[in-house]
């Protein structure tokens, strides 16, 4: 079928096609050559387009303008027939998607020279100059039509044939020959140049045939308007062979790559991308990068080339900027840096009279972390210059890094620090007035609200056991004061000093800490004051727990015998021994005998000198004596705990497990080893010594650990309301047969009365007598 | 944790105290690489250390097996977790002694637990390797957690590595939805439709921490002002996951006692 109605047209229109071509050279260097040339450049060598321009030009000039033409030419000839029907056709589509891709994408570029051939030949139908160039040409095409018909669809196949004998053809044009190599490059672009071409005059000769509504217009109905089936023949080419033998002309198929890369070309509503576009840049730049395993990561490719469209962002209006919470905290630490330098020159001078107090931080850090413990090297220096910061703003004897208490939400970081003699007082009276005084307060005034409002009831018997006495500051348990930040650069706050009776509350809850010290304390039993309290008790149970030294480093001082007669619990005072000996690592690993406390023993009353605290209450309080006399046959004995600067050999194991576990840091070089200690009933709690150094830390959640589940104490049982007795018990009614036997009973006692006193009478007349 | 990059994943985790000497790093980072080539494994994680009495154990998983160390040279297999195991060694607490030989003795066990009552008629002394077998095997299930998104699911079922993971931003990274447990769902199929109608079926095929009992049992913090994120898990204390929001950084490190917080509901 093609054949016939194929054949004539190409001669027919042979004429039209020269008679085009001499027009299109004329048109070709002032309108189309540009986007010609375009196209093929960077097709042909590689891109560069310089180069691509390079062989062709000559080519142009070398055959004149026919020849630049006859490359062009096989498809002139199809395209002849094409151009009549183009303009009714494809123009819109076809051209319209054509320019963009024109432009700057490479692949596609073997469909644009096509094209812009074909608008040449549309305006150039009517001219007719020299044919004689094409006429050559003309008998090539028909060549290939025939191939067409005969491969159908696999004309791509055939192609390099037809490129055989197109070059014959070239031969006849001289010029052509010298561009073989070049032509080697063309040829693969020119593979799928070639199947279209031909497709794309059988296209416009369908086209043709419709009007004349020829034997294709049952096919026509199939194709329907193009549109809509044409994208799924270009798709699916290949699948589209079996169709052959119905449409013996490919030409619809160039529709549909028309219809099909029009559908490609338009672009989304959403981002005005389209997809062609957005193909061709992926693949060039997959070209120019030619990652490895292309194919694994074109999503990847794909996002990225989206992403970069979105780069481009020329508002004029600025979002406002944003205020991350990285760079607040960054604030804080150049705060810290900055006072280092800035107020260094203040404090030189009191460092030396004082010997500052600023502990080396880095340096234990160094040294736990030979122990694989502790924080990291950034945290740790924002540790150290946040307590220069503290030192400097607080009148301060000493200071260390005690530890990080593990939050839910924030974490605490702990500086234990003795204030220099003197100074404290005011401050802590002050603050503890206010504590206090706020905290009795509020209780006196629900004593009070209580009284007024139960004046009825008869008032409560219940006493509660006498207080017992905080210790003051500089000893026991509130030796040392202690300061936490959640952050270092954050301000230090200071914590209450402990009562025994949060103490002994802290030792019957446990309970994670949430990182506010104003957090309440919801447990059971009531823990009396807030997150800051239990903080407080738990670092004083801490300490007293996993503060220790190597043997010998403290000793007592001279004065120790006097105190040990006042304190029961013994000396609570030590100082540096000069004259320390240093225990060898291995020692200190090996026996936890060298090992020692040297911080008090908290007793069970929650204070580390134990106190009488019936005694004192007495002397407060005069109103109970007589109740309080009562009690003091079961006066508690005093408590006495192991004295301070015990061996950590003699503490208590817990069920089996060893309380503390020792090792060397390294065994691989145990000349600089040094001894690691762990606590085991506070995890988290190391310690390390080598040589006369030593320090403790603890980095932990706060807790203390028990073998055994947590279990929370039971409530105590219901007491009584009122004390019951005879009287107020309700007696049975008794019943009749009760109060007849009682009435019986009566009267039978009656009589015996009667009898005894008749008895009686006699006796004592007798006794008389 | 990957081994590649162990050393810097270590100072990110190190806010809790948790950590590795100079030492051990130096010689994880050999024996780590020497590990995968004799056993042929595609990557190694360093999965933790477990502190007992008396030394701790190193930990390091590769593909479907864990290899226990003493001191971070020479890698010993552990045999893969079983049911039975994790059955038999559910009664035994405290804390780990370091030595993979020591015997538990269930019947001592028994006598403070009534229920294991059939341990009695001579169940066989429980090795501490298989305790240690199960209670990894515990950790990795409850408390193995990947930032959501890391890993997708592909409509044919298997589950592989998300490419185009780019981490989380700092809004989703502060949510405990936006984490999701590493393993088997459980609770996903029991959630309701109206639940489910939100989840995304190739990212959203996990259980997310949101649900995990008791409510609360993890905390999260931001650290370094937000430039990092912190998990630690209030259930297996030691657990410790971070992620760098907007990076594909993420990873998590055990170092506890290998012991269970089994009083959690009484500590919120």
């Amino acid at each position: 079928m093609a054949d016939p109605s194929g054949e004539p047209p190409p001669e027919a229109q042979a004429s039209p096609p020269s008679g085009q071509s001499s027009e299109q050279l004329d048109l070709g260097p002032g309108q189309e050559s540009p986007p010609v040339q375009g196209p093929y450049q960077p097709t042909l060598p590689g891109q560069g387009t310089p180069p691509a321009q390079g062989p062709y030009q000559p080519t142009l000039p070398g055959q004149g303008t026919p020849p630049a033409q006859g490359p062009y030419q096989p498809t002139l000839p199809g395209q002849g027939p094409y151009q009549p029907i183009q303009p009714g056709q494809a123009p819109p589509p076809g051209q319209g998607p054509y320019q963009p891709s024109q432009r700057g994408q490479f692949p596609y570029e073997p469909y644009e020279p096509r094209q812009a051939p074909y608008q040449p030949h549309q305006p150039g139908h009517d001219t007719t100059p020299g044919q004689a160039p094409y006429q050559p040409h003309q008998p090539g095409q028909s060549a290939y039509e025939a191939h067409q018909v005969g491969q159908g669809p696999y004309q791509p196949l055939s192609q390099d044939p037809r490129q055989s004998i197109y070059q014959p053809h070239a031969p006849g044009q001289e010029p052509y020959q010298p561009q073989d190599p070049r032509r080697s490059i063309y040829q693969p672009h020119a593979p799928g140049q070639d199947p279209y071409q031909p497709q794309e005059p059988r296209g416009s000769l369908y086209q043709q045939q419709e009007p004349m509504l020829g034997p294709y217009q049952p096919f026509v109905p199939g194709h329907g308007p193009y549109q809509p089936h044409d994208p799924g023949y270009g798709l699916y080419q290949p699948g589209y062979s079996p169709y052959e033998d119905e449409i013996p002309d490919p030409e619809p198929r160039a529709l549909a790559i028309q219809n099909a890369k029009a559908y490609l070309m338009k672009s989304s509503t959403k981002s005005g991308l389209n997809l062609y576009d957005h193909l061709a840049q992926m693949l060039t730049k997959i070209l120019d990068e030619r990652p490895i395993n292309a194919v694994d990561i074109i999503e990847n490719i794909s996002k990225d080339v989206k992403w970069a469209q979105f780069q481009k962002k020329m508002d004029t209006l600025h979002d406002e900027h944003e205020m991350l919470p990285t760079f607040e905290l960054a604030e804080k630490y150049k705060a810290l840096f900055l006072k280092g330098t800035g107020e260094g020159g203040d404090q030189e001078p009191e460092e030396e009279i004082t010997d500052s107090p600023l502990p080396n931080v880095m340096e234990t850090a160094f040294y736990f972390e030979q122990a694989g413990v502790g924080l990291s090297m950034d945290e740790n220096y924002h540790i150290f210059l946040a307590l220069k910061q503290l030192v400097s703003m607080q009148p301060i004897q000493t200071c260390r890094f005690w530890g990080k208490i593990l939050g839910l939400e924030m974490n605490y970081i702990v500086a234990e620090v003795e204030y220099r003699e003197g100074e404290e007082e005011e401050e802590t009276e002050e603050e503890e007035v206010i504590e206090e005084g706020g905290k009795e307060g509020s209780e006196d005034k629900d004593e009070e609200e209580d009284e007024e409002k139960e004046d009825e009831p008869p008032k409560s018997t219940y006493k509660s056991p006498p207080v017992v006495p905080k210790e003051e500051n500089r000893t026991g348990t509130n030796k040392f004061i202690y300061f936490v930040c959640n952050e270092p650069g954050k301000p230090w706050l200071k914590l209450p000093p402990v009562t025994p009776v949060q103490i002994v509350a802290a030792r019957k809850i446990k309970k994670f800490f949430t990182g506010r010290l104003d957090a309440p304390i919801v447990s059971y039993p009531p823990f009396p004051g807030n997150e800051a309290n239990y903080l407080r008790a738990q670092i004083a149970r801490i300490s007293a727990g996993t503060q220790i030294s190597p043997l010998g480093f403290y000793q007592f001082g001279e004065e120790e015998g006097d105190e040990e007669e006042e304190g029961g619990a013994g000396r609570d005072t030590y100082e540096e021994n000069p004259d320390f000996e240093t225990i060898s690592v291995m020692e200190l690993v090996d026996s936890l005998s060298n090992w020692v406390h040297h911080v008090q023993n908290i007793l069970m009353q929650g204070r580390c000198s134990w106190i009488n605290p019936s005694q004192k209450s007495e002397e407060e309080e005069e109103e109970g004596e007589e109740e309080e006399k009562a009690e003091e046959p079961d006066e508690p004995q005093p408590e006495v705990g192991p004295p301070l600067l015990t061996p950590l050999s003699e503490d208590a194991e817990i069920q089996n497990i060893p309380p503390w576990t020792s090792q060397l840091s390294t065994n691989l070089v145990p000349q600089y080893a040094i001894a690691v200690l762990q606590s085991n009933l506070w995890p988290g709690a190391y310690s390390y010594a080598v040589g006369k150094k030593f320090d403790n830390i603890y980095l932990g959640w706060g807790h203390k650990y028990s073998p055994d589940n947590y279990t929370p104490s039971m409530p105590p049982p219901v007491q009584t309301e009122y004390p019951s007795g005879p009287e107020i018990t309700e007696m049975n009614d008794p019943t009749v047969e009760e109060e007849q036997a009682l009435k019986a009973a009566q009267e039978e006692a009656l009589a015996a009365a009667e009898e005894m006193d008749e008895m009686e009478e006699e006796e004592d007349e007798d006794e008389d007598d | 944790m990957d081994a590649e990059s162990l050393p810097y994943a270590l100072d990110l985790v190190a806010g809790g105290g948790g950590g590795l000497s100079s030492e051990k790093r130096a010689a994880l980072r050999a024996s780590l690489l020497l590990l995968r080539r004799d056993y042929r494994f595609e990557r190694v994680r360093f999965w933790g250390r477990i502190q007992g009495i008396r030394g701790p154990y190193y930990i390091a998983e590769g593909l479907l097996s864990c290899l226990s160390d003493l001191n971070c040279v020479e890698w010993s297999l552990l045999p893969p977790a079983t049911e039975e195991m994790i059955t038999q060694t559910a009664g035994l607490k405290g804390r780990f002694q370091g030595d993979p030989s020591y015997e538990y003795d269930p019947i001592e066990k028994k006598g403070e637990e009534n229920e294991r009552i059939y341990e009695e008629e001579g169940g066989p002394m429980i090795k501490e390797e298989i305790r240690l077998v199960a209670t990894i095997d515990q950790i990795d299930k409850a408390v193995g957690i990947i930032p959501r998104g890391a890993f997708v699911k592909t409509p044919l079922g298997p589950v592989h590595e998300n490419r185009n993971f780019e981490g989380l931003s700092l809004t989703e990274a502060k949510k405990l939805n936006s984490y999701f447990h590493f393993t088997e769902p459980v609770n996903l199929k029991n959630r309701t439709l109206l639940q489910k109608a939100d989840l995304d079926p190739s990212i959203d095929f996990l259980d997310s921490l949101e649900h995990d009992i008791p409510k609360g049992s993890w905390s999260i913090q931001l650290e370094r002002g937000g430039s990092l994120v912190v998990l630690r898990s209030l259930l297996w204390p030691g657990l410790t996951f971070y992620h760098i929001p907007m990076t594909k950084q993420f990873g998590y490190i055990y170092l506890g006692t290998g012991e269970k917080n089994i009083d959690l509901p009484f500590m919120l």
